[in-house]
């Protein structure tokens, strides 16, 4: 057996990656939350789990630094590449890919200011609408740039939309439902297709157990 | 802190230094040398073309990764090339049209507005072969016996063949009745094996439950041979030209399995190769520690048309950098004869004999006479009693 290397998006989708991953025999040796570590052990001698910023995860399994990822499909659709297979949607942490904008402002006419963290899919999504876009990339607090007229819309990922709410904008088109997929390097498919056709056999299993 | 910022190259363009530059000459002879040795033909295509030539053969794939240029003399635009297979075609379609076989081979740079994946290269070094005239499938077994002997030859032995048929997914999408456009998005749906949002886009473009069941079913056929038994089974009513194409794939790799038992094969029916000109078989090798394929190659029949003479067409490209990373090429023994400077007409045709039964003497001038200006040498000749000797440099 070759060593196989797992990506992890740390926060809320790891919490919700760890059980369906223990499902298939695959379980940190010591708690991922209490440790400083970047990689684990698990109990599967040949596997090892690494703790990533959610954007980091396609970037390490595209070169093959990993052979397989978890990944928020946000993240996937910004990377927007095809040069990794993204085979199981684990239907963990969903939420909505959507514009907003200050509750009772009409969207303009023309061309608009739209900040956002995600700029490559909101250029195609507006580009999609037959509209052109100036983007503004911010990092976070997406919500705060309509208010100070930094921007006209964001686009964000939306779950409860009470931030929104909060902050006095309303959800407006929806871009892509989201949720997490797990993605494998093309190369490590196909030299280590045993392992890694049983790990996504087990993980798919539980993705079903668990609905 | 270095300020200048003049030694700088472009991103995804490098210059490769002695020691292994040494190596991928090495390996550029050896795989040269073995194409010659299976039949093939050196041709030496040019680094221009005009763009309409170029891009006939090429189609929209390569459109935007290719640069172009004014021509000066014409006025005509121009690209630098960014594929040599479009230009062998050329040669057998136009230039070189021998009534048989044509099979020709070559090394070369080529050029890429951007690098084709992260961390690659914008001026792969390729080295390829093409197999022109043959329709029939020894055709495409020998190609794909042949990069699995360059591989070798370049000292490779973990590595993974995938092999493929386009005429799979060709045929599905014309029973299917797909649009361009939405044989555009499923390609590349394939090409990711997105399973979700192949199960969407399903779900929204295709009323025929059959239909459905194959389009879905399709990402989800790679593994070992037996793969072809689950296809066969699951395309039983399919169109003939998916069964005819599952037919050559099972002959294909039934034939490379015999031929080479110890070699990792992969079969994949959704694996499209990314090319639009690709229309039978195509294959490529991945190894360990890489995350891209390390070469890769298909038919493509008819490209030539373009150019006067369609043909039938397989061949395989590898970017030579990339397997002289992977490879364990011997360290070419580079250490040379250190030669102290001297005037002596006789140590001069003594050196010449040396250098003539292949020796690297490396000659000191009057200037630098130091050890550090020749670490490349293990030896030195040294005068006893009269008489030249080589000794060991410790």
């Amino acid at each position: 057996m070759s060593q196989l290397t797992i990506a992890l998006t740390k926060g809320r989708i790891l919490e919700e990656t760890l059980p369906l991953l223990a499902a298939a025999g695959i379980e940190p040796l010591e708690d991922i939350a209490k440790s400083r570590k970047l990689t684990f052990a698990t109990s599967s001698p040949e596997v090892r789990l690494l703790i990533l910023r959610g954007s980091d995860v396609p970037t390490y399994v595209e070169f093959g630094a990993a052979d397989v990822g978890i990944s928020g499909k946000d993240t996937l659709l910004e990377h927007g590449s095809t040069s990794f297979y993204e085979l199981l949607d684990l239907k963990i942490a969903r939420c909505n890919l959507m514009t907003a904008g200050l509750v009772g402002v009409p969207t303009k006419p023309g061309r608009i200011r739209v900040a956002t963290k995600y700029v490559n899919i909101a250029k195609r999504y507006y580009a999609s609408q037959g509209r052109q876009v100036d983007l503004i990339k911010l990092y976070g607090a997406m919500e705060l740039a309509p208010v100070l007229h930094l921007a006209d819309e964001i686009v964000d990922i939306v779950d409860t939309g009470n931030t929104l709410r909060a902050n006095g904008l309303e959800p407006r088109e929806t871009i892509a439902s989201v949720s997490s997929r797990l993605i494998v390097n093309k190369a490590s498919m196909k030299l280590k297709h045993h392992q890694i056709e049983a790990l996504i056999d087990a993980v798919e299993a539980a993705v079903g157990e668990l609905l | 802190m270095i300020k200048n910022e003049n030694w700088m190259l472009p991103d995804g363009v490098e210059e490769i230094l002695p020691y292994e530059a040494r190596k991928v000459e090495t390996l550029r002879r050896r795989l040269l040398d073995l194409f010659q040795r299976w039949g093939y033909d050196l041709v030496i295509p040019p680094m221009m073309e005009f763009s309409s030539t170029l891009m006939a053969g090429l189609g929209q794939d390569l459109d935007k990764l290719t640069y172009k240029v004014v021509d000066q003399i014409s006025g005509a635009s121009m690209v630098i090339r960014s594929d040599m297979t479009p230009q062998t075609a050329r040669m057998d379609a136009h230039s070189l049209k021998r009534l048989g076989l044509n099979r020709l081979c070559y090394s070369g740079h080529v050029l890429f507005t951007r690098a084709k994946s992260v961390l690659a290269s914008r001026s792969p070094l390729q080295v390829g072969v093409e197999l022109f005239g043959e329709a029939g499938l020894e055709a495409d077994i020998e190609v794909i016996s042949l990069l699995i002997s360059s591989l070798h030859e370049a000292g490779l032995t973990e590595f993974s063949l995938d092999l493929g048929h386009v005429g799979i997914f060709r045929a599905l999408a014309e029973v299917c009745q797909l649009t361009s456009d939405q044989e555009q998005e499923l390609f590349s749906l394939l090409q990711a094996k997105a399973i979700a949002d192949i199960a969407d886009w399903v779900d929204a473009n295709i009323q025929d439950p059959q239909h459905a069941q194959w389009l879905l079913e399709l990402p989800k056929l790679s593994g070992s041979a037996s793969v072809l038994d689950r296809a066969s089974d699951l395309f039983a009513e399919a169109p003939i030209a998916v069964r005819r194409a599952l037919d050559e794939l099972a002959e294909v790799a039934e034939g490379l399995a015999e031929r080479y038992p110890d070699v990792n094969f992969y079969l994949d029916l959704s694996e499209l190769r990314g090319g639009h000109y690709h229309t039978g078989i195509v294959f490529a090798a991945f190894a360990l520690g890489m995350g891209r394929e390390i070469a890769s190659g298909g038919r493509y029949d008819h490209i030539g048309e373009t150019f006067g003479r369609a043909r039938p067409a397989t061949g395989f490209t590898a970017d030579l950098i990339d397997l002289e990373r992977l490879s364990n090429v011997d360290d070419v023994d580079s250490f040379g004869i250190f030669v102290p400077y001297s005037r002596d007409p006789e140590l001069w045709r003594l050196v010449q004999q040396l250098r003539q039964d292949g020796e690297r003497v490396v000659c000191a001038t009057a200037q630098h006479q130091e050890r550090h200006d020749y670490l490349s040498c293990s030896r030195q000749l040294v005068k006893v009693d009269g008489a030249y000797q080589i000794h060991t440099l410790t």
